[in-house]
């Protein structure tokens, strides 16, 4: 019970992001309509992603200082649920965008970006299984991830402010890239932040998981050190 | 410190000097690629020529940069490791490659001129453009061409991992050049672009002189 409370606090405010979210009154903004609950579901992807990509990028940094191969895995396993829900929040993204902006795909920068920010993590995989040593893979593959974090924050946090998007907080409009902080509803607010949260723990939840699988499977690598 | 850096620096340029094949393979390389496209458009508009000069520069430079550590092979990176630290090791290759690369960039530049017409409106601040945007190409790639080294592999890895990477740089440079070609900008934007994409050279430059350390020891 001491360990899992934080996957029974996943578990009820995602149940609680469900319901609510579909429930609550909100507000009828331009087009939006009640598509606008999709804010409860795409933008929360985005924060875990950048959640779980910090993470991995700690793990990474550990490993650097301290040739543990656990860390690596524990790097490997982050940086992928991270795409995990790079790629869930494109699609929720897209499906929004049929329905508001008239088609799933408009050359929005911001669109433009994420689908950077996922080549640039694929490119991290195809890293890791070009190499065949498991030392060598893990110490390059960490010094890809930093590399590849510190140019991916930029990438994702100044360029869309610099040019014009369909998205909030694009240029001359403040906020930031993500959504407009202070005209979030205050009814929309007891959802959202509890389902950032919500995600967030499912997708470390998920990467525990996997961390597990992969410790198994090396377990005669780490033992051996 | 400086005089290690100064010494490799020397060493790679003298390379360069007496292997002459592998700068004038990759010059070759350029004036068919501009060839090729005088070929295929005759006069292309200004921001076809604008993206075409920045993606032949980009392949250039994954070319041009990739050698710079697969051509050091093991016994002699061995030899490196017990005469120079891997800080200045690193500082050298940047500085090596950002001298290649500009002397790169400025000759297909001159090839651009040469076979296509020229579009641009101020030709003197496209230079200046150039050059940021090729020492922001060879710094990226430097760090790369080390890593994908250091992973036994060949060119083909170094741009798998450095186009996604390389990508918002290029995007800013591109956007940048569009005033040598007459576009009015608004006041301001023209200096915070340039300080971008310099701010974006220095993170570079830190990453890769913290970064490299790492994969120098085996």
């Amino acid at each position: 019970m001491r360990k899992s409370w934080w996957k029974i606090l996943a578990v009820i405010l995602l149940v609680y992001t469900f319901t609510a979210g579909f429930l609550i009154k909100v507000p009828n903004v331009g087009n939006l309509k009640e598509t606008i609950r999709n804010l409860f579901f795409h933008v929360p992807m985005w924060f875990s992603q950048l959640i779980l990509l910090g993470i991995s990028l700690v793990y990474s940094i550990r490993y650097l200082r301290n040739p543990n191969l656990k860390y690596d895995i524990y790097a490997e396993a982050f940086a992928k649920t991270g795409i995990l829900m790079g790629v869930l929040g494109l699609v929720t993204g897209s499906i929004w965008a049929t329905y508001t902006w008239g088609e799933p795909w408009s050359n929005d920068p911001k669109q433009i970006a994420v689908v950077i920010a996922l080549l640039i993590y694929f490119a991290y995989l195809v890293l890791r299984n070009a190499v065949p040593d498991i030392d060598k893979r893990a110490k390059v593959s960490a010094v890809y991830n930093i590399f590849a974090y510190f140019i991916y924050v930029p990438l994702i946090m100044i360029l869309p402010r610099l040019v014009e998007s369909l998205h909030p907080g694009g240029k001359g409009v403040e906020g930031n890239p993500g959504l407009n902080g202070a005209d979030l509803d205050a009814t929309m607010r007891v959802v959202f932040w509890p389902a950032v949260i919500g995600w967030a723990l499912l997708g470390t939840w998920i990467s525990t998981l996997s961390i597990r699988i992969y410790l198994i499977r090396d377990k005669n690598l780490i033992n051996a050190e | 410190m400086l005089k290690t850096i100064f010494a490799l620096l020397k060493k790679d340029l003298l390379l360069e000097l007496r292997q002459q094949h592998s700068f004038y393979g990759i010059l070759l390389y350029v004036a068919s690629t501009i060839f090729l496209v005088k070929l295929s458009l005759d006069s292309p508009a200004a921001d076809v020529w604008n993206a075409l000069f920045w993606i032949i520069q980009l392949f250039v430079c994954v070319n041009a940069i990739a050698k710079s550590f697969l051509q050091e092979g093991r016994g002699r990176m061995l030899y490196f490791y017990s005469i120079a630290g891997a800080k200045e090791f690193i500082i050298a290759k940047l500085i090596y490659n950002i001298i290649l690369m500009l002397l790169m960039s400025l000759l297909s530049l001159a090839l651009f001129f040469l076979l296509l017409k020229n579009p641009l409106a101020n030709p003197l601040q496209f230079i200046g453009i150039v050059c940021l945007g090729s020492i922001s190409l060879s710094l990226v790639f430097t760090l790369l061409a080390a890593i994908a080294a250091k992973a036994q592999q060949n060119a083909a890895l170094m741009a798998i991992l450095g186009f996604p990477l390389i990508v918002p740089q290029l995007l800013l440079v591109i956007r940048l050049s569009k005033v040598a070609f007459g576009e009015i900008f608004r006041d301001g934007a023209l200096l915070q672009l340039t300080l971008l994409i310099i701010g974006f050279d220095i993170m570079v430059i830190i990453l890769s002189v913290i970064l490299f350390p790492f994969l120098w020891k085996d």
